[in-house]
């Protein structure tokens, strides 16, 4: 799983991971803080699933808590509300982001309102990782960024993480959650491996895990010209951008909004005001999606700070096309300081 | 298990000139109190209805005789626009009570949303399910209180629900374990319509391969909305479950005993462990949909007829007045039962508030979302902005 580097205490044991192993290390160790806890979907046991994100937990939990099903992505969501009404908190797998579609019913009408519906009542602890996102070369159905179309949904909360260190806490914080929790995974970020502090929310979740709240944003990198938001697969390419546009004298401030819903809205609003320079950069395809909504509350919420209008870097309104087309398709390093260009020069 | 075959038809199904072992056909229906009021026998199921007392029967009599008063008064508070919709269980009075007098505490239920008597047998004070049709709210009782999990209008999806219950029913070591006390199985209430839903496949499934304690009941009213059951099948609704490895049984769905008796060998089938159920209960949903819904645009006077001579209450009244056991002064405490829950619904229904405007913010999420607080705040400035201007004016 790592390296360990050092181990001082509990809540300071540092370890590198790659984000695959992160959430791996997170599962396991919600499993085993909570009986309850089961893992369910397609050839997650044995094989480890597609992505090797369950790897090893089948052989250690059994195939009663890593539970493969049969493929049907609305049977797994529909089942996992009837457990979840029994107390267990199920922690699915979607192969693939393409593949949510036949749970959607499930997850929007059923998980989404069953706390409303039964005013309170019933709460539905269910997770769904969904490994999503471009970038990999793959065939249809196998790069895309569904999240907006979630995030629309009133009773589900939304997380992304970019790095491995938000991976290892966020799914742990995800499970740990009373609300219905969608993790989208960046899958062309599973390999990149970064510090881990293994302790921390370990020791907070076992404390009090109802208080913790999963819907802050991070400032991943200060600046003072232009604020670049985004989350998941292209807060990476967003630092890099920051690196570059500072060879160019431009200081970029980047938030990683981690939360997609609830967005931190109050996160995002400070450095606009403080940058009057908003670019937005998600891989989803940018029409009605989570970077407009960006751009409303930021206009809504610091219109005279603005000195240009906040632009939004990301995928076209096309379906997402063959893999040779996809670097051209998705924010790249260029369409992002084309953006910064833009907002500097208005 | 399969008892003597039977040929008759309904006659709308004939006029579609539908084989004789289609979905509306009477083929292999447990029948053990016939629509003359007769008594049956079953070689299988008889004996699951062998404890019934005429006491008992009386009870299954007075549980559809109010149920039936109180869905009419129902129908005439829409009417009368106390009510934005209502959807009547008139005529499946018999499938309802017979399977959900078979029930017990340790079960849970999923129902559709037409399943009123059954929340009668459950203990869910009827007139407070009008709160829903009233539009005060999605769902008025507290499903664990009552083993009765709230109505669920999208048609298959609770039947997911169900049996992700039934799996956790049996992680908790509540199913097989031979104490009757602590035993439990999970009953889902779903129509015809409903089988042609994904949902409905992919339940059976999951509870065939988890052997899952849950009895799948599928009123086959012969009516979703308008479409026949014959355009949703091809073959009798049971054999459905035959696919997955599930037994199945076709009972008569308005014969109140053999719905009854099939539900007790299903529910015990599905406690003892042996894995789930389905039963088909053939009947005939003898009001409209909806209140909204016009059947005379899509059945006839003689069909209407010819299930009225079948009649799930008028065969056990038959029944039992013909054996000595429904004396007049029961009747009349019947009535009069009737009578008082119609009043008692009016009243109930026309003396409620609409809830405070802000609670329709409430419960979104457990735990605090920012966009849903934000909202409520500005919008409980924007409210309380009238109250300041009225109160200056």
């Amino acid at each position: 799983m790592g390296d360990q580097l050092m181990t001082d205490n509990a809540s300071t044991t540092t370890t590198t991971m790659t984000m695959a192993g992160a959430i791996n290390a997170g599962l396991r160790a919600a499993m085993e803080r909570d009986p309850k806890v089961l893992l369910m979907g397609e050839d997650i046991g044995a094989l480890g699933g597609v992505f090797r994100v369950t790897d090893g937990l089948h052989k250690d939990f059994g195939g009663d808590r890593v539970v493969d099903t049969p493929l049907a992505e609305s049977g797994i969501v529909g089942t996992a509300i009837g457990l979840a009404m029994r107390g267990y908190r199920s922690v699915l797998e979607i192969q693939f982001d393409g593949f949510i579609f036949p749970a959607f019913n499930q997850i929007t009408t059923q998980l989404a309102k069953m706390h409303y519906r039964s005013h309170g009542n019933i709460t539905l602890p269910v997770v769904i990782r969904v490994p999503y996102a471009g970038g990999i070369g793959a065939i249809e159905h196998h790069s895309e960024s569904p999240e907006a179309l979630f995030a629309h949904t009133a009773g589900l909360r939304l997380f992304s993480p970019a790095n491995p260190q938000d991976a290892f806490d966020g799914i742990q914080q995800a499970i740990a959650s009373p609300d219905p929790v969608m993790f989208f995974e960046p899958k062309a970020r599973y390999w990149d491996k970064g510090l881990v502090n293994t302790g921390a929310v370990t020791s907070r979740l076992s404390e009090a895990a109802s208080t913790i709240d999963i819907g802050r944003a991070r400032v991943a990198r200060e600046g003072t010209d232009v604020t670049l938001v985004s989350y998941g697969p292209t807060v990476r390419l967003a630092l890099q951008c920051a690196e570059l546009a500072a060879q160019d004298g431009h200081s970029i401030e980047v938030i990683d909004l981690r939360s997609i819903s609830p967005l931190d809205t109050d996160t995002v609003v400070k450095s606009a005001k403080k940058t009057g320079r908003v670019v937005v950069v998600h891989e989803a395809n940018t029409t009605h999606g989570i970077g407009a909504e960006v751009s409303a509350r930021v206009s809504e919420q610091a219109f005279y700070h603005l000195h240009a209008p906040v632009l939004r870097v990301g995928g076209f309104h096309t379906p997402y096309p063959g893999a040779t087309f996809e670097h051209e398709y998705l924010p790249n390093l260029d369409r992002v300081l084309d953006a910064v260009d833009r907002v500097m020069t208005h | 298990m399969a008892p003597s075959t039977r040929t008759l038809i309904a006659p709308h199904a004939r006029e579609k000139h539908v084989d004789t072992h289609g979905p509306l056909s009477e083929d292999g229906l447990v029948r053990l109190l016939d629509h003359h009021g007769e008594r049956l026998e079953d070689d299988t199921f008889s004996r699951f209805a062998d404890h019934l007392t005429p006491e008992d029967l009386r009870g299954f009599w007075r549980d559809m005789s109010v149920l039936r008063a109180w869905d009419m008064e129902a129908t005439s508070l829409q009417r009368q626009g106390e009510l934005g919709l209502w959807v009547q269980s008139l005529g499946q009075e018999a499938a309802q009570i017979g399977s959900g007098r078979a029930l017990r505490d340790p079960d849970f239920v999923f129902p559709s949303y037409r399943e009123h008597g059954v929340a009668l047998t459950r203990g869910v004070d009827l007139p407070n399910i009008l709160r829903i049709f009233r539009g005060l709210e999605h769902g008025s009782w507290v499903p664990n209180e009552h083993g009765f999990h709230l109505y669920t209008l999208v048609i298959g999806a609770h039947a997911l629900h169900a049996t992700g219950y039934a799996m956790g029913l049996d992680r908790d070591g509540l199913v097989g374990s031979g104490d009757a006390d602590k035993d439990g199985a999970v009953v889902c209430y779903f129509g015809d319509g409903a089988t042609a839903q994904g949902d409905i496949a992919e339940s059976l499934t999951f509870a065939a391969v988890n052997n899952a304690p849950v009895v799948f009941f599928c009123q086959n009213n012969q009516f979703a909305i308008s479409e026949s059951t014959t355009r949703q099948s091809k073959v009798p609704l049971a054999d459905r479950a035959k696919g997955v490895g599930i037994p199945s049984v076709r009972v008569d769905g308005n014969d109140v005993i053999a719905s009854h008796a099939v539900s007790k060998w299903a529910l015990e089938h599905a406690r003892s462990g042996n894995g789930p159920v389905f039963v088909e209960a053939l009947t005939y949903r003898m009001g409209a949909h909806t209140t909204s819904d016009d059947p005379t645009r899509y059945r006839t006077r003689a069909d209407e007829q010819y299930w009225a001579e079948r009649d799930p209450i008028a065969r056990l009244t038959t029944y039992l007045d013909g054996i000595g056991e429904l004396p007049r002064s029961f009747r009349d405490e019947v009535e009069a039962e009737g009578k008082a829950l119609g009043v008692r619904t009016r009243e109930t229904v026309r003396g409620w508030d609409k809830p405070a405007t802000m609670e329709m913010f409430d419960h979104v999420y457990a735990q605090p979302h920012a966009t849903v607080q934000a909202e409520r705040a500005f919008f409980e400035r924007y409210q309380n902005s009238f109250a300041d201007v009225q109160g200056q004016g």
